[in-house]
Order: C-alpha cells, then sequence, then structure tokens
C-alpha cells in the first residue's frame, strides 16, 4: 500500500543530533495520510525548542521528493505531548549500542513527575554504579551521567 | 483581549529565554552553562508556539490585514507593546540573581500552565500540555541551585541574600491581573493569577527553608510604578530588544 510505502521511505529520516534513530524509533513521527497528490505528514517535537525539527522537515521533503513525493504538507502537534515512552523497542537498542542510555521506562514520564527519572545502568559496562554530573547534556532531549566502574562519563536519554 | 494575553505568555518566555541565552558561553562551568542554554531553548521554543498561536487569533481578528507572522510578533513591536512581567527582563546580575530569578518563575510558570491544560482553547491547552513537562525540570534544576547556594558557603548565602533583596520586590507583579488576564480567565481561556499565589508560596518556602534563607512574605505595600503586563517596562528591555531585534530593523525581513 502506498502509505506503507511512504513510511518505509521515512524510516531513513534520522534525527540529526542522534543518528542511529529515525523519526519513527523516537515516535515523533505521528502520521502519514495521502490525499488526492498530497501526502500530508504529521509529527511532533520532542521537547518545543528542539532545533532539530526544521532539519527533520527538509529531510522528509526532500527524500520523498526524490521518491516521486513532490507535494508534501507537514503538519505539527503539540497534542497529545512527546514522550520518552513512545521510543520503540529497537529504538531503545540502538540507542545502547550507539552509547546513550535509554529512558527509564516507569512512573516518570507522566505529568506529575513521580518516579526516578535516571539510566538503569551505564550504556558501555552495564555496571549500575552510575551518578549524575548534570541535569542537562549536549542536546535538550539528555542528561549526563558518569560511570563510577568504567569511569567514562555519558549522555542519558531523558524520562520525558 | 485573548489575544494580549497570548502576547503576555510568549513575551515572559521569550524574554528569560534571551536573558538565560546571554549566558552561553559564560556560565560558572560547561555543564551549568549547557543547562541555562538548554532552558533558554526550552523558553524560546515555548515563545514560538504562543507567537504562532497569537499570530493566528490576531489574524482572524482582522482578515483584511497583511497577516502577521510569529517573527513580527517577536522583532517589530517596541517595548511598551511587549507584556512581560518586569522579573524577567532583570540583568543577569551574578549566578545567585540568574538561579532565584529562574526559581522564582518556574514554580510560577508550573502552576500557570498547569492551570492552562484546562484552557477552552485548545491551541493553549496543548502548548500547556508540551510546556509543562520542560517547566517541571527548570523548577528542579533551579530549586537544587537554591538549596546548594543558600547553604553553601558565607559567599554563596549572601549572594543570595543579594538576590532576595533585588528580586523580592518583582514578586507582586506576577499575581497582579492585568485586564487581559482577568477577562481571559473569565472567559475560561486563561487564569487569574491571583488564584495561583498560595501554591506558589508554599513550595518556593519549602526551598527557600532548606536553603536557610529568609521566606517570602507578601506585603501589602504600595504599587510599584512598573507593570511589565501592561507595558510599562524596567530600563533594562529597551537594551533586550536593542540587541535581539537590530538585525530584523536594520535588514527587514532578512532570513537565513
Amino acid at each position: 500500500m502506498e502509505k506503507e510505502k511512504i513510511i518505509s521511505i521515512l524510516e531513513a529520516v534520522m534525527d540529526p543530533e542522534i543518528p542511529v534513530l529515525s523519526i519513527a524509533d523516537l515516535g515523533i513521527l505521528r502520521d502519514v495520510e495521502i490525499s488526492g497528490n498530497d501526502v500530508i505528514i504529521t509529527v511532533t517535537p520532542t521537547y518545543s525548542g528542539c532545533p532539530a525539527m526544521e532539519v527533520i522537515r527538509q529531510e522528509i521533503r526532500e527524500l520523498l521528493s526524490k521518491n516521486g513525493y513532490p507535494n508534501v504538507k507537514i503538519n505539527q502537534v503539540l497534542s497529545p505531548a512527546w514522550t520518552s515512552e513512545w521510543m520503540s523497542a529497537s529504538g531503545r537498542e540502538k540507542l545502547e549500542a550507539y552509547g546513550i542510555a535509554a529512558p527509564a521506562i516507569n512512573h516518570s514520564c507522566t505529568l506529575d513527575g513521580s518516579g526516578t527519572d535516571r539510566p538503569d545502568h551505564c550504556p558501555l559496562c552495564r555496571s549500575r554504579n552510575i551518578e549524575l554530573i548534570s541535569r542537562f547534556g549536549s542536546t535538550s532531549c539528555k542528561a549526563l551521567y558518569r560511570c563510577l566502574d568504567c569511569l567514562e562519563p555519558f549522555d542519558y536519554f531523558k524520562c520525558h | 483581549m485573548f489575544s494580549a494575553y497570548l502576547l503576555h505568555l510568549a513575551d515572559n518566555a521569550l524574554i528569560l529565554g534571551h536573558r538565560n541565552s546571554e549566558w552561553t558561553g559564560h556560565g560558572p562551568v560547561l555543564e551549568q552553562d549547557i543547562a541555562l542554554s538548554n532552558i533558554a531553548l526550552d523558553l524560546i521554543g515555548q515563545s514560538r508556539n504562543l507567537y504562532q498561536l497569537a499570530a493566528d487569533q490576531l489574524n482572524a481578528l482582522s482578515p483584511d490585514k497583511k497577516p502577521v507572522t510569529e517573527d513580527d510578533l517577536a522583532y517589530l513591536r517596541d517595548a511598551t507593546a511587549f507584556k512581560n512581567v518586569v522579573l524577567v527582563e532583570q540583568p543577569n546580575g551574578d549566578w545567585a540573581q540568574t538561579i532565584l530569578r529562574q526559581f522564582y518563575f518556574s514554580q510560577f510558570q508550573l502552576l500557570q500552565f498547569g492551570a492552562l491544560l484546562r484552557s477552552k482553547e485548545p491551541g493553549l491547552a496543548a502548548i500547556s500540555e508540551k510546556s509543562i513537562k520542560e517547566i517541571r525540570y527548570h523548577v528542579k534544576w533551579s530549586s537544587e541551585w537554591v538549596c546548594r547556594l543558600g547553604d553553601g558557603t558565607a559567599e554563596s548565602h549572601s549572594r543570595m541574600l543579594n538576590a532576595l533583596e533585588a528580586l523580592n520586590p518583582l514578586i507582586p507583579e506576577l499575581f497582579t491581573a492585568a485586564d487581559y488576564e482577568l477577562s481571559s480567565a473569565s472567559g475560561g481561556q486563561g487564569v487569574d493569577p491571583a488564584d495561583l499565589k498560595g501554591n506558589w508560596l508554599k513550595p518556593v518556602n519549602q526551598i527557600l527553608e532548606t536553603a536557610t534563607l529568609p521566606l517570602y512574605i507578601f506585603e501589602n505595600k504600595k504599587r510599584s510604578v512598573l507593570s511589565g503586563k501592561n507595558g510599562f517596562h524596567s530600563e533594562h528591555l529597551g537594551y533586550i530588544l536593542a540587541e535581539m531585534q537590530f538585525l530584523q530593523r536594520a535588514y527587514p525581513g532578512c532570513t537565513w
């Protein structure tokens, strides 16, 4: 089907800041619709000010245009707000293999903020002996941790 | 009136975001430089969403005029048209003052956007839902710093006392409703900030107590002549706008 074909083309659109994750892995690709000659793509940002969104939009357009879909409309929705729980299981694995700890899966992604928002283990040596360096990291979606066994600092994809 | 309310919310976020961005490259340590830059990014992102919604509302009101964009609203209004509270336009001062400003504002914004989740305007409810997850993180980060500085060294404690002295007089404005806040609240789209006072004071004073700092007290003093919400700003806003708007004023319509 046309829609599945478009979704599989979009598998190649990566988050420019975490180039091992596709927008589908991240859970920011919300919908694909076909209306006549138009392809309508619905995306949602991870964080309000995420600068990667502009690049992602541009890449969606370029890639679809190359594959024979020149008329692309991109909608942005804010609600329901993106949560790191939408990250796919394969996305979590790719993230860890890339050296970034995957977001905790528990209640901390809910609105009241209850629950523990910390990585389960060091993505490099899998030790659970870790400590927070900074609540903020190299991009909005990450925090910085340190492993007390292998002593390497590492990024943690925050629960959000 | 509702578009004025949206501009007020957007201006708060934009101006504080801009102030925080002034720390980029100048933070006391790299991690905290990055933290404030990230908070700046969240705030500027929130302001974009709010300006876009305000632009939609304004354009719907005047369908015959040339449509305004988020950029017009951010870059082409003068200081008296800005509706941000005076607190957010205050200079960064030292680290203590920057931290306290963020702490006071984030605690307020958390409650304000929490109430706006129930706004009858779906666009504003959606922005609140998105933003509140970010704000919660700002509250956590700034609360930790208030404790660390207040209950830190004699030097950091005295700097926090100076920050309290500088910023405490600007707090009543947060809870004094402008006309557009009242009308938006009665229309079910906005919130009357006076209703948030108690819920703000409790967590703020809990943190101040942990930080061994004097608690905040609402006093019935004469009101300040400044009212950023109504366009009566401190001298500082003009300088921010001069820097922020220079490019668009000098090269109208310039993009990259």
